[in-house]
């Protein structure tokens, strides 16, 4: 989590570009908010586990993110968070059980699906990039590897498709011809958990 | 011997903007004239005061007007629809508390004066709902 709020900490004005021709210009700083309470919050709780620090971090951003990135991403660390469980460790396949129920938690919540220009279209890729590698005996680390580039190459994907979801829906043609900005920070998100994990931590 | 106050069905506005959810507050009770006898609170802006959607605010807006007759949540956009959602999904809010599928400020004369009536939820939930039906031209 912590590589995750150093990621938006790099990234948060890079974000809030993308988010000015199409959104509110406020989804680098709302993510920031969002990812200094949780650093905050682990500091101060410090759960144990990969379960808890995802409930935790979860609940985090849906109060304290202000838009819709946040009941999204708080969605869907919680669901992986409360599938993990209390376990102190979890191995590949867990976490790639986990995290599907997490997004398709979100899938659920937004009511979108894969091709409506949301952080779906990065997020959907790279998990099936993580389910596949760790089929074919990838371990985890390199797995979550592949994940990050899927989710860039669907990140990447987004530029050309029109919105139907959130504020960027109302401008119809207009939206095409940019980057979703949440699928750009689900692939720095997914990017720090594969950097985490292939750094051991 | 005091009277019993039957409770009703209490109201909360999520809008992005602080003035626009107090400002709809307002003007419902205004419309409603009893409107005062509905418990309505407004929830609105982000956490640090700008547009956006505060989560623990919402919480508190619905625990602060749950008589026990039910909680209705009646929101703007985006981050304030999915914030409630992701609330009562993850069991956050007062029990029997319901997002409203409602036009904003319509639906919310609607689900007070039905309210202030004494309707139970559902039916102050279905006047809300029938605002949409209100054609303009």
């Amino acid at each position: 989590m912590n590589a995750a709020a150093d990621a938006v900490d790099r990234e948060a004005d890079r974000l809030t570009e993308l988010d000015s021709p199409i959104g509110d210009a406020d989804h680098g700083t709302n993510l920031r908010r969002g990812f200094t309470a949780v650093r905050q919050g682990l500091r101060d709780d410090q759960p144990s586990g990969p379960g808890p620090v995802l409930l935790l971090s979860g609940r985090l951003l849906v109060s304290k993110v202000g838009g819709a990135s946040g009941p999204l991403y708080g969605t869907l660390l919680r669901r992986a968070g409360k599938a993990l469980g209390d376990e102190s460790a979890a191995d590949g396949r867990q976490v790639a059980a986990a995290l599907r129920i997490g997004v398709e938690a979100v899938a659920q919540l937004g009511g979108a699906v894969e091709g409506d220009k949301t952080m779906l279209d990065a997020l959907f890729p790279a998990l099936t990039a993580l389910e596949e590698a760790l089929e074919s005996g990838e371990d985890l680390a390199d797995a979550l590897a592949a994940a990050g580039r899927a989710a860039a190459e669907g990140a990447a994907a987004t530029v050309p498709l029109r919105a139907r979801r959130g504020r960027a829906s109302y401008l119809g043609e207009r939206s095409v011809g940019h980057e979703d900005p949440g699928a750009a920070s689900s692939v720095l998100l997914v990017t720090a958990l594969a950097e985490a994990v292939g750094a051991g931590e | 011997m005091s009277e019993q106050k039957e409770p009703r069905v209490g109201l909360v506005l999520v809008s992005h903007s602080s003035q626009v959810a107090a400002a709809v507050a307002q003007m419902v009770s205004g419309l409603v004239g009893t409107g005062g006898s509905v418990p309505v609170a407004a929830a609105g802006g982000a956490p640090d005061g700008g547009l956006g959607t505060d989560a623990d605010a919402i919480r508190e807006a619905a625990l602060s007007v749950d008589e026990g007759a039910g909680v209705l949540l009646l929101a703007d956009l985006g981050s304030a629809v999915l914030t409630v959602r992701a609330l009562l999904a993850e069991d956050e809010l007062p029990k029997d508390s319901e997002l409203l599928d409602a036009p904003f400020v319509e639906g919310a004369v609607a689900a007070v004066v039905s309210a202030s009536a004494g309707a139970d939820r559902a039916a102050v939930a279905a006047a809300a709902r029938d605002a949409y039906e209100y054609r303009k031209v």
